[in-house]
């Protein structure tokens, strides 16, 4: 019987280097994905995260630490029979076979035609119905996705590794995929990690965001927690949720009491006439103006000279008089 | 980010350490036949040249043969053609890969077909034939270049154009065109794409051929010896001489550990701007251009020029020379070859010579391609350890050696080496096709290694994830992505086997 706790992915205490005496790639990050759970690792490119998954899969040996599935020590286990799934950033699709020769390839121990019909299956798990026989050169880079992600789940891994699975495609592509591939897992009910840069490619795809920077993991939590509580302020720059201000600074500017730093976020900071705020405001000079998804944003400078988001309308370099809303303020810090 | 290490497991795993055994046991088999049926003749042979007839130790005769300045002409001479020899079949035969291997029009195959006729054929038969044709009676006899230096390297191009045209095209036809796609939306016009995108592409391609091209020049023997009479004479035919007419052995030894330093030194330049420009080609395999005259006109041209200026013309005068008899048009020639004429001096008809001709080069192709193909893979490797790397260069270059030591060399080692037991070869009729195959395998490596290694190490990742063994990537992975290798038995083919 295994332990509730070791069942699924354990990461222990990995560590990564590439070069001796270089910093490590990965530094000591521990991890557990349970059973059925999607994690998606969200990261700056260099953070690691690439490399953690690349460790997770076999293809990167590590310098210490473990990589366990159930319990069970994988670490020396060679890629092809950890019976992880792996799908990279450009699909990395084979140009020598067609789709269905792609989708197919790790059922290549099925006999012919029950192989032609669990490829027939996939293809159209992933909405590609009748691709089989088009050569991969021909299709577009949202289905040559489709077919990497399909060939990948042909195995029936009992890990999917997604490496950046969405990142070459553009936007609108990236959202619909993004909640096909939430669909699919759920479905197919495959643990997955995802790694992305793309903070609403994570937030829509996992149960868990893990946030790397410099190779280590600083937090792993639900989205909404995540986006409340940021430990601190890498994350918070990550998450793009506004310069970070310490306590003092929000009692000297805005006479505002916290009980420690906190970033401003879009909609912490409210935009009045001078004037109507009194002497709780702050005067700030409007740096850029523009006009995002219905209405506007107005960058505005703080006294340190940072950047702060405000909404409202205002040209470019009149003054304005911002307050804090403070139930929009984002606590930094796990405490 | 530094390059990533590949994943290495211990031993404990069966199938890595079947895959690891396999792999070794493969190195020691080439190393082996390249050490038995290589190395030891080679080295047997040059060991003469430091001995005197006392079989004391002596470097006089290596001394006497520096110092004397028909040395230095020789290698002059050798060099200098090879060099040029070389850089003309660079300069003719890359436009004959583009226009041969890029662009689609009709008669494209037979025309392939055509430019690799002459490097099948036999190395006497193409000086005849040029002598034929540039001798004071023939038909190009107003050149005066009989029995010049310029006729040697043009029958030296006409046999390793189709290196350069083969070897570039291969690679040519696998780039991935939207690589100069985007230089040419950055504002590049074609000759600039060409000289930033396309070139540096195939330079590991150019590179490889230019190496081969250079080591057959150097190594060149029969066109020399039918060309050059006694005004020129190139390495390899200087130690012929001396081993045979003059019975120098010690002299041609000290002329072979020459040609080995030379030839090792070419190797080592070219192995490393070989793997200094070794790139991935890119995944997206272009479709063939449409013919387009502005861009093909010039190597329309310079490949009409070659194709039927020094292709056709040796060719078709051989052909002439064989319906004619006494100056007169007859068919003679044809009847004659079988049966044995009378007076001749043969023993055996020439269909006779041509079936056991074939039967030799049929085991020396085998031969040459089942261990080029291992040769290949194992060069083909990315090891991860320092000790890998250092083994693998090493053996880059130890494997090239045998296309550029002459052939005489080796073939007088074998018959001094292996003529007692356990491998009394010297009677045998082995002894051919084994001498053949050693001076082919390089080929075979040569043509298959830039491909092999142009395969992106994520598509061999992505089939490990995909649960496929080491031996499933090699196969599928490696081994269809590299592509043109079911093209190795046509290019290796009956091979210059006839030389």
């Amino acid at each position: 019987m295994v332990d509730a706790s070791e069942s699924g992915l354990s990461v222990r205490d990995l560590t990564v280097r590439y070069q001796d005496g270089a910093p490590p790639a990965v530094d000591g990050v521990t991890l557990h994905v349970a059973p059925g759970q999607v994690v998606a690792l969200l990261g700056a490119s260099g953070s690691g995260k690439s490399s953690l998954l690349r460790t997770v899969a076999g293809l990167v040996r590590p310098e210490s630490g473990a990589v366990l599935w159930d319990g069970a020590d994988v670490t020396r286990v060679p890629v092809h029979r950890r019976g992880f799934g792996l799908m990279f950033q450009d699909g990395q699709l084979f140009p020598h076979r067609d789709v269905a020769g792609n989708v197919g390839y790790a059922l290549s121990s099925m006999p012919q035609a029950r192989r032609r019909e669990r490829v027939a299956e996939l293809l159209e798990l992933v909405g590609l119905e009748g691709f089989g026989d088009r050569p991969v050169q021909e299709i577009s880079g949202g289905q040559a996705q489709r077919v990497a992600l399909a060939r990948a789940l042909a195995a029936q891994p009992r890990l999917l590794l997604l490496d950046e699975p969405l990142s070459a495609l553009d936007k609108a592509l990236r959202s619909r995929l993004a909640s096909d591939i939430r669909g699919l897992v759920e479905r197919t009910g495959t643990t997955t990690v995802h790694v992305t840069h793309d903070q609403d490619e994570a937030f829509a795809v996992a149960d868990l965001v893990g946030v790397m920077e410099a190779g280590r993991l600083v937090q792993l939590d639900a989205p909404a927690q995540l986006w409340r509580h940021p430990v601190d302020a890498g994350v918070v720059e990550l998450l793009g949720q506004g310069p970070v201000v310490t306590v003092e600074a929000m009692e000297a500017w805005f006479g505002v009491r916290v009980d420690g730093p906190v970033a401003l976020a879009r909609g912490a900071l409210v935009a009045g006439d001078v004037g109507d705020v009194g002497e709780g405001g702050l005067d700030v000079e409007v740096v850029s103006a523009r006009f995002v998804r219905g209405r506007g944003e107005l960058e505005v400078r703080l006294p340190d000279g940072r950047l702060a988001t405000v909404f409202g309308d205002a040209g470019r370099g009149e003054r304005l008089r911002v307050t804090v809303d403070c139930g929009a303020l984002v606590r930094v810090g796990s405490a | 980010m530094g390059r990533p290490r590949p994943a290495r497991y211990g031993a404990r795993d069966p199938g890595v350490w079947l895959w690891r055994a396999c792999w070794i046991l493969a190195g020691l088999v080439a190393v082996g036949a390249l050490g038995i049926f290589f190395a030891a003749p080679a080295l047997n042979l040059i060991f003469k040249g430091f001995v005197d007839e006392n079989g004391h130790p002596t470097i006089s005769v290596m001394a006497q043969t520096f110092q004397s300045a028909r040395t230095w002409r020789i290698i002059r001479f050798t060099l200098g053609q090879a060099a040029l020899g070389a850089i003309l079949c660079l300069i003719l035969g890359v436009p004959g890969a583009h226009l041969l291997y890029r662009v689609r029009w009709p008669g494209r195959t037979v025309v392939r077909g055509l430019v690799s006729v002459p490097f099948v054929l036999p190395t006497v038969v193409v000086g005849v034939a040029f002598r034929t044709l540039l001798a004071a009676n023939g038909r190009l006899g107003f050149l005066g270049l009989d029995g010049s230096w310029q006729a040697i390297t043009a029958a030296l191009v006409f046999f390793n154009y189709s290196v350069v045209v083969r070897t570039v095209g291969a690679t040519w036809s696998q780039l991935d065109p939207r690589r100069a796609q985007a230089a040419a939306a950055l504002g590049a016009g074609p000759v600039r794409v060409w000289r930033t995108v396309t070139l540096p592409a195939l330079a590991p391609a150019i590179a490889s051929a230019a190496s081969v091209v250079f080591l057959f020049c150097a190594s060149a023997f029969g066109i020399v010896l039918v060309l050059g009479g006694t005004r020129y004479s190139t390495l390899e035919t200087e130690i012929y001489t001396q081993t045979v007419e003059f019975l120098d052995l010690p002299t041609a030894s000290a002329l072979s550990v020459l040609q080995i330093a030379v030839t090792g030194f070419c190797l080592f330049l070219s192995g490393r701007a070989q793997r200094s420009l070794q790139r991935s080609l890119g995944d997206a395999a272009p479709s063939p251009l449409p013919f387009r005259g502005r861009r093909d006109g010039l190597p329309v041209a310079v490949t009409a020029a070659v194709v039927l200026g020094l292709l056709l013309a040796p060719i078709l005068t051989l052909v002439e020379r064989s319906f004619q008899r006494d100056g007169a048009w007859s068919l003679v020639n044809y009847r004659d070859l079988v049966t044995i004429p009378d007076g001749s001096g043969m023993v055996v008809t020439v269909w006779q010579t041509l079936i056991n001709s074939l039967t030799t080069a049929v085991w020396a192709t085998l031969l040459a391609v089942g261990l080029g193909v291992v040769v290949a893979l194992l060069l083909s490797r990315r090891p991860t350890s320092r000790l890998g790397r250092t083994s693998l260069s090493i053996g880059d270059a130890a494997f090239m050696l045998p296309l550029g030591v002459s052939a005489v060399t080796v073939g007088f080692g074998f018959l001094i080496t292996l003529d007692r037991p356990p491998l009394d070869l010297r009677t045998s009729p082995v002894l051919v096709p084994i001498a053949q195959a050693m001076v082919a395998i390089p080929l075979v490596t040569r043509v298959l290694l830039p491909p092999l290694r142009g395969v992106d190490p994520r598509q061999q990742e992505a089939a490990s994830a995909l649960g496929a063994t080491p031996w499933r990537v090699l196969g599928t992975i490696d081994c269809a992505g590299a592509g043109p290798i079911p093209g190795v038995g046509d290019r290796v083919r009956v091979l210059h086997l006839a030389r």
